[in-house]
């Protein structure tokens, strides 16, 4: 089963049209996908326009492969399901989000070797050509943070700082 | 400390914001939490933790983002927390704001979507943050934001 999301937020046409023609021509019965409140209705894969956080788990343990914006809820899903996902930025300038961030999220993700990840509308497309190649995390990630930032936050939690010297 | 358990309030919107701030629970071993999210069926998540339900907006709705100050300073006074921490977004923001006014130590962790820039909202937090995080090295700097570590 292949997962498409746009997330909790805004819908994600660009993206969701591609994956419809891609499902459409290759003939795969396979796909579903979470298109947003207001989002175009693809024809060729069965859809709901938002999952209930409980279902949205479901389906993701349910899959071999996320389609999704990049954003960092499903990233990080993937990563902790170890699930392969292809992702593909949403654009603000397109009012597909109201800020620019998620191209350089995709691009740092991509860089930690954590993401596959479509820039645009024909990477989508050739990516979804060579679907069985995507690969999954170098490693999956455990199921809570650990580390600096964990200690980081206990240390302030438990040890009050002293106020600063004026 | 008037209490020997520290009472946390662990506060953020859905989605992203939500699963961070989940992957920091063991930060709060210990302490009493309370989680608050938008959505009601995020209570899961937590277990047997406190769960309260807020109301979300983000900044193209002016008066869902007044409801929404207003369901997180009602959360606020009702549980009196000794520390809040959010990742964000708006809500997140009010919490730290009107927690700083009433006497709460603060904490923002800003998402770590933003590589290249802290968020609108995390670049606010900063007035009003006890201690100030991006999750990103080459964002930090003195005078702003200090980081430690990531959610990975």
């Amino acid at each position: 089963m292949i997962f498409v999301t746009v997330g909790t937020d805004l819908p994600f046409d660009r993206m969701m049209r591609i994956v419809d023609q891609w499902a459409g021509e290759s003939g795969r019965k396979d796909v579903f996908a979470q298109i947003g409140e207001g989002g175009w209705e693809p024809r060729h894969m069965p859809f709901v326009h938002f999952l209930e956080p409980v279902e949205f788990k479901r389906r993701f343990a349910e899959s071999t492969l996320i389609v999704a914006h990049a954003g960092m809820g499903t990233i990080l899903s993937a990563l902790l399901h170890g699930k392969p996902i292809l992702v593909m930025p949403k654009k603000a300038s397109l009012g597909e989000h109201r800020n620019e961030h998620q191209t350089a999220t995709a691009r740092r993700m991509m860089e930690l070797g954590n993401v596959n990840v479509a820039f645009d509308e024909a990477e989508l497309r050739m990516k979804l050509e060579h679907v069985d190649e995507l690969t999954t995390a170098r490693e999956p990630i455990a199921p809570c943070a650990s580390g600096g930032l964990v200690e980081g936050i206990r240390d302030f939690i438990f040890h009050p700082r002293e106020a600063k010297p004026g | 400390m008037s209490r020997t358990t520290p009472k946390v309030l662990a506060i953020a919107s859905g989605g992203g914001h939500w699963v961070q701030l989940l992957r920091l629970r063991p930060a709060f071993d210990g302490c009493e939490v309370v989680f608050a999210t938008a959505k009601e069926g995020y209570r899961a998540d937590v277990g047997a933790a406190a769960f309260r339900v807020i109301v979300d907006a983000n900044r193209s709705n002016k008066i869902g983002l007044l409801k929404s100050a207003w369901s997180v300073f009602r959360l606020l006074r009702a549980e009196r927390p000794d520390v809040v921490i959010s990742t964000g977004a708006a809500p997140g923001f009010f919490a730290l704001k009107m927690g700083r006014l009433m006497g709460i130590r603060t904490i923002w962790v800003d998402s770590i979507a933003n590589v290249e820039e802290l968020s609108m909202s995390g670049s606010k937090a900063g007035s009003c943050a006890d201690l100030w995080l991006t999750q990103w090295p080459h964002l930090a700097r003195d005078g702003g934001p200090e980081w430690m570590g990531n959610v990975l």
